[in-house]
């Protein structure tokens, strides 16, 4: 490994039209039309969400999957921060920011769930009408707060691109701001890595509630610890793949050695999740259920295998350093993930009397909408501000904006 | 490459820590207190075998409610199930040979513990005077995690419309109010719901079953059932509960595991704390160590 200063982030400053950025553009369009649609008429009126099945994928994906998918911040500050792996410092601000949009999106996807959501602003300030008991309260609290500090660890990035801004007050606040917020990033850092442990693993308490509404191959008090488990891997994953594509779509430096670095991590919370997930099955006597050959257990070994081929694939150190492979075990864990946290609140999850339940196509685009928003976003981001490291020299031939001239 | 190894050490005392932690868990379930009705909890009683399926309840509770009829024209209000315009309906069970059948009132059974009240973030659902639970609007962000909660799937949402309530039987607590009895009890013609402290009325059907043993399924469901609840159930002989229902819940109540799981986990916020002021330390000690205003070398991570 190398024991040069990490190349620093800087924008990308390309042109931002091409065929990609336009489909993103008007799926999100679509999109928004859609969700005004759905504020005017109600959650009935785009969705096939019904009183079986109260949460449909705005929660299950949205939410629930888009948030672990969300936690390469997390992920990558537990390696940096705690564990002292200073070598993968360069991931950490692209990671932050994919997930502080990741959680927006999650955010966004609550507020177009909620059915009453012109109340929602109490949650957080209607201290006294606090019910200390419910899961879903931590949660909100934790996610809500979880984004406020992401945003918070992204914002040196901003601040950096708006020191040199043409304008003057803009100019004058950052650079004002930016050693405070600096001042104050390890204790932000910290709370950003209590919260999403806090949060990611009531995401799997909820379903506890659920009772014998949720599979028994799914229903069981290690929920939390399996929904860490499975946010870790994800994390981790979602951090290479990104990191692999944009090499691949802007051109900056190939990180692969250091991203096979990465996969001793990941191996490990696969084991970990896959030896729990089969102990716990084991010692609550339901390994009958495995073997019943009904379409539940096909799903439960089906989810095992989606977590034990990446970890297979990953095992020989040698290989780690072929960036396909290392891309495809990356997209496979994220399924796994996925897969895992979208059976736990939909797949598996059974009110009885007959309710159904498969998303319609507005739901669909609203969520592909969101997607496609945050994924926009992150272009604009990579563009204008300094986040990607060890790009090539930007080229200087493109416009300025004038907001955020680079230095 | 040892730090490799090492940091998979950490990790796997980390992650193999809680796992402990959580596998102990079972056994502090006594630490949560199982809870009793409140003083003075008000219920109904519902007794299957004086029910003739009128349906006269459900026309009342309709009108009593202000619920909308289900017809477009408004001349016909035949709910087959729960929903946000029926509070309560009354369904017919038959046995596969057709030899047996009953009636059975759906509607809201008043938990203990209620899964609705354990799920809602700012209480909309609570238990509130005489143990009923009952629905309070400004207090409801319209999430559904009661739906998803209720094991009797008992609460619905007004899928329909933009500005949507969650709809459930609150035992006509308007009514009560007034000194008026529930609207369904008050229709029924057979007094095959009746309504009641619920001591009084868990006493009168442990009464109706020793009377007549022969008649009835030998159970009274909510006496403990999902920890118990203020509507209490008969069931003709030969029919379980789970045939008109009812499901077998058990006697620990559906808030119990989950409650008991995360209040182990956050007991007096202590464990967060504790965390927090770990994972505090050891960023401050490797922000000064490699991090840095201007990038940094990952000289502590070489070989």
């Amino acid at each position: 490994m190398s024991t040069l200063a990490h190349p620093r982030p800087r924008p990308l400053r390309r042109p931002l039209a091409n065929p990609v950025t336009v489909f993103l553009a008007v799926v999100a369009a679509i999109g928004g039309a859609l969700l005004a649609w759905r504020f005017v008429s109600g959650v009935g009126a785009v969705s096939h969400l019904n009183d079986g099945y109260p949460w449909g994928i705005w929660i299950a994906f949205d939410v629930v999957v888009g948030t672990a998918l969300a936690t390469g911040g997390y992920a990558t500050a537990i390696l940096v921060y705690v564990l002292n792996r200073g070598k993968y410092h360069p991931l950490v601000r692209s990671a932050m920011l994919t997930s502080a949009l990741g959680y927006t999106l999650g955010a966004f996807g609550v507020v177009v769930d909620l059915g009453r959501f012109w109340n929602v602003w109490k949650i957080p300030l209607f201290i006294s009408q606090w019910n200390t008991r419910s899961i879903l309260l931590e949660v909100a609290l934790c996610i809500l707060l979880y984004m406020i500090v992401l945003w918070v660890e992204v914002s040196p990035a901003f601040l950096e691109g708006w020191k040199s801004s043409r304008r003057p007050r803009l100019a004058a606040f950052a650079t004002a701001a930016e050693p405070k917020v600096r001042k104050a990033l390890p204790w932000v850092i910290a709370l950003g890595l209590l919260l999403p442990t806090m949060h990611q693993s009531s995401l799997g308490s909820l379903m506890l509630l659920a009772g014998q509404k949720v599979h028994p191959l799914w229903s069981t008090p290690l929920l939390p610890l399996l929904f860490l488990l499975s946010c870790v891997g994800m994390g981790y994953s979602v951090v290479v793949a990104e990191s692999l594509l944009s090499t691949h779509a802007f051109g900056t430096r190939d990180e692969t050695p250091m991203l096979a670095g990465l996969a001793t991590p990941v191996v490990w919370t696969l084991f970990l999740y896959v030896w729990i997930r089969v102990i716990d099955v084991m010692a609550r006597g339901r390994l009958a259920l495995v073997l019943k050959g009904d379409w539940h257990s096909f799903l439960f070994l089906f989810e095992l295998a989606a977590f034990l081929t990446p970890m297979l694939m990953l095992l020989n150190r040698g290989r780690r350093n072929d960036p396909g492979r290392l891309f495809r075990a990356a997209v496979m864990i994220c399924f796994a993930g996925a897969l895992y946290r979208f059976s736990t609140f939909l797949i598996a999850y059974n009110p009885g009397h007959g309710w159904r339940y498969f998303a319609s196509f507005p739901e669909m685009m609203i969520t592909a909408g969101l997607v496609s928003g945050e994924i926009l976003t992150y272009v604009l981001a990579v563009n204008y501000f300094p986040i990607l490291a060890g790009g090539p020299a930007a080229p200087r031939a493109h416009r300025r904006q004038p907001w955020a001239r680079a230095s | 490459m040892p730090m490799d190894r090492r940091g998979a050490l950490k990790v796997l005392a980390v992650a193999g820590a809680s796992a402990a932690g959580v596998a102990a868990l079972p056994r502090q379930a006594a630490a949560r207190e199982a809870k009793t009705a409140p003083e003075g909890a008000v219920g109904m009683l519902y007794d299957s075998t004086l029910c003739i399926g009128c349906k006269a309840c459900m026309g009342a509770c309709r009108d009593a409610n202000g619920l909308t009829y289900e017809d477009p024209e408004g001349m016909y209000y035949d709910p087959v199930d729960l929903s946000s315009r029926a509070k309560t309906v009354i369904k017919v069970y038959e046995d596969t040979d057709g030899k047996k059948y009953c009636f059975f009132k759906a509607q809201c059974m008043h938990c203990i513990d209620p899964a609705c009240a354990s799920a809602c973030m700012l209480g909309a659902f609570s238990k509130r005077e005489g143990g009923i639970v009952t629905w309070d609007g400004d207090r409801c962000v319209g999430c559904r995690y009661c739906e998803v909660a209720c094991p009797f799937g008992v609460p619905k949402f007004e899928f329909d419309k933009s500005v949507p309530k969650m709809v459930k039987c609150e035992m006509c607590a308007h009514r009560l109010r007034e000194g008026k009895l529930p609207a369904c009890v008050e229709v029924c013609p057979r007094q095959a719901i009746i309504f009641g402290k619920r001591d009084a009325l868990l006493a009168e059907a442990r009464k109706r079953i020793a009377d007549n043993p022969h008649q009835y399924f030998p159970k009274v469901y909510g006496e403990t059932d999902g920890g118990g609840t203020q509507v209490l159930f008969l069931s003709p002989a030969g029919i379980p509960f789970d045939r008109v229902g009812l499901p077998d819940l058990g006697t620990r109540s559906v808030p119990d595991l989950p409650e008991t799981v995360q209040h182990t986990l956050y007991a007096g916020f202590a464990a967060p704390v504790a965390l927090y002021a770990m994972l505090a330390a050891a960023v401050r000690r490797n922000w000064k160590r490699g991090e840095g205003a201007s990038g940094s070398t990952d000289g502590e991570a070489a070989p």
